[in-house]
């Protein structure tokens, strides 16, 4: 069984999870009270206008034949259009991507090397003194809500210290590379824990294994035995872990980025639902299903590729 | 220490061990795996070092190599190499030595290899660090290893990993790997047991056939008497984390002098001199935590008398160079000459 059948098949999923994902966002943005015709014409509101842009929009039809438009739209490609911005939300979303994407991969590079070191040190001495601190401190750090940790990083770090701007996207590389830095800490800091305790435990388990005491028994010096022999191995069991965790990752850069006001698609959703835009929050739940599968397919394939005995078979 | 002021013996001998302790700390207590071991490897030679699960002679390979579990420690003794005592050598200064002056051979090849690394890096590893080849060069040396090994087409083969291999032929990668700086002795921890019986033969030509070719020393843990019989010139045989007996291996097999090796030789069933049935060894093996007073072996011996029950019994050296740990050693003498006409 080939790779690209593997990779095939996968994306064929995509369909019904999408399908589901639509399904469950159209109805429940529709449950939440409130009218974007009113929220538009806020004081001017009179019911004949509302009834003019319910009109426009489609909204004075039955729920059922909104939503069957919705999908014939979907499947020709076009995610509707903004009821605010007078743009597609196809081109809002895809604006709004960048800063999004760049949060992702800079908190994922950044739990990496929070994560790698740590967990190093901790199963250095199993039961030490050092394990039970690694163990316990990032604890602290999952039990603190992601914004509260936010505005901690901003009063220290942004205002106290001043090393970092307070909010915002930067511009050109090096500027997104500072402005981004406390966000992506912060998302970092609620991804790390449970990537250091995985890490952890299969760095043990690798540490055990005849294979080192192999390597050992070469004389293969420390650095070497680490990278070569300990963290090639233990880092296949926490790319699962993290790819798990790619949902509860995204579902956190909602928070961060309206914290940080970071002009990404989760400061767009919010938005979107405040102002009851319906066709964008449809396309931005949409983009973001979308994404947690496509990121979990890639770390399925980092996996494959980090084990070689893994092959694409089911 | 230099080549002066090493004495004949250990010229002559490329290990010698002197009363090596290993303790292990468990939840249950103390235990004495290694509980005053001495040998010598002579330069060339093969010892085997045998005796039961539990006896401590793995454990006493793994601390001679300085690769023992994280629970257990060496509490006294001396690991001469070449006259250099390995216990006292940091960690920097160790990982010179293994690989180009020892190596070990593991009874798992699957386990013992690194499974997501190519089975050809992993031969080339040590030349690499070790003899600062470049990497054609080193890719050169594995070749040539994996073909002195008998590894069928090296060149594709070089570029497999581990659970492509069968269990022989990962056996065969790892003696490669052993011997890829060509050490003056290799440790081998049970190398056939996890194999198959026909495979077995093969590895153990193999390892003989090598011996002889490169001069290269072997110690050979096994609980298999044949296996030592067809390899080893020189035998020790393990006791409860003691030596009971040692000598050559024609002495200690055809007529032991001490009841645990006559009943280890009694319970093998491919010797020429065993009778028609084979007779095990009654009881179980000692508490390492708690071992009984005076010889370990006394509780399981048809031969105690009271001066085994009490005080030390080390080994004692009988004419002809072999040395028992038996107070009643001729008994055994009698037992085999009964077991003989009984025939």
């Amino acid at each position: 069984m080939g790779r690209m059948s593997f990779v095939g098949r996968r994306l064929l999923q995509l369909i019904p999870v999408a399908f589901g994902v639509t399904f469950i966002v159209f109805f429940m943005v529709h449950l939440i009270p409130g009218d974007p015709a009113a929220s538009i014409l806020g004081i001017h509101a009179t019911p004949r206008a509302v009834a003019i842009l319910h009109h426009e929009w489609g909204l004075n039809r039955p729920l059922l034949s909104q939503y069957w438009l919705f999908l014939d739209r979907l499947l020709h490609g076009n995610l509707g259009y903004s009821l605010y911005y007078g743009q597609s939300t196809s081109s809002l979303v895809l604006s709004h991507l960048p800063p999004t994407l760049w949060l992702i991969v800079y908190a994922g590079v950044l739990s990496v090397l929070i994560s790698v070191p740590l967990a190093m040190i901790a199963a250095s001495r199993q039961d030490g003194v050092r394990d039970h601190v690694v163990r316990a401190v990032p604890l602290v750090g999952l039990g603190m809500p992601s914004f509260w940790l936010a505005f901690l990083l901003i009063l220290v770090f942004a205002i106290k210290v001043q090393a970092f701007p307070v909010s915002g996207y930067g511009s050109g590389f090096f500027g997104h590379l500072r402005s981004m830095f406390l966000p992506s800490l912060t998302a970092a800091l609620a991804l790390s824990p449970v990537v250091i305790r995985s890490l952890r435990a299969s760095m043990l388990t690798v540490l055990g294994a005849e294979y080192i005491t192999t390597a050992r028994s070469k004389g293969v010096p420390g650095h070497r035995l680490f990278l070569r022999h300990v963290l090639r191995n233990a880092v296949i069991p926490a790319v699962t872990v993290l790819g798990i965790n790619i949902g509860f990752l995204i579902g956190t850069t909602v928070i961060i980025e309206e914290v940080f006001a970071i002009p990404g698609v989760g400061q767009l959703m919010i938005n979107s639902i405040f102002q009851r835009d319906f066709p964008v929050v449809q396309g931005v739940t949409l983009v973001f299903a979308v994404m947690v599968v496509l990121l979990n397919l890639l770390a399925d394939m980092a996996y494959a590729a980090l084990d070689p005995r893994v092959r694409f078979d089911r | 220490m230099n080549e002066q002021s090493m004495s004949g013996a250990q010229m002559n001998n490329v290990l010698e061990v002197n009363d090596l302790r290993v303790q292990i700390t468990s939840r249950r207590g103390l235990v004495r795996a290694v509980d005053g071991v001495s040998f010598e490897v002579p330069r060339g030679g093969a010892l085997g070092l045998v005796g039961e699960s539990g006896s401590g002679k793995s454990m006493t390979l793994r601390a001679v190599l300085g690769v023992l579990p994280p629970e257990a420690h060496v509490v006294s003794g001396q690991v001469l190499l070449d006259g250099t005592d390995l216990l006292t050598l940091n960690q920097a200064s160790l990982n010179r030595v293994r690989g180009p002056k020892i190596s070990m051979i593991f009874q798992e090849p699957m386990s013992a290899l690194n499974p997501v690394m190519r089975v050809g890096q992993q031969i080339a590893e040590g030349p690499r660090i070790h003899l600062g080849y470049s990497r054609a060069r080193a890719e050169e040396r594995t070749l040539e290893l994996m073909r002195r090994v008998g590894i069928p087409d090296p060149e594709r083969r070089y570029r497999a990993y581990p659970h492509e291999f069968s269990g022989g032929m990962r056996q065969r990668v790892m003696i490669a790997i052993a011997l890829a700086c060509e050490p003056e002795i290799i440790l081998c921890d049970e190398p056939t047991t996890a194999l198959d019986v026909t495979i077995q033969d093969q590895i153990l030509r193999l390892l003989a056939q090598l011996c002889q070719e490169s001069g290269v020393s072997l110690m050979f843990v096994t609980h298999d008497l044949p296996v030592v019989a067809q390899i080893c010139q020189q035998v020790a045989v393990m006791y409860g984390g003691q030596l009971v007996e040692r000598g050559a291996v024609r002495d200690v097999l055809l007529d032991p002098r001490h009841p645990y090796t006559l009943g280890l030789v009694r319970s093998a069933p491919d010797f020429e001199y065993v009778q028609d049935s084979l007779r095990p060894i009654p009881g179980s093996p000692p508490s390492l935590i708690t071992p009984p007073p005076g010889c370990r072996f006394h509780p399981r011996c048809d031969f105690a008398e009271d001066d085994c029950r009490t005080g030390e019994v080390p080994l004692r050296i009988l004419p002809g160079g072999r040395a028992t740990a038996c107070l009643h050693h001729e008994r055994c003498l009698e037992a085999l000459a009964a077991d003989r006409a009984a025939r």
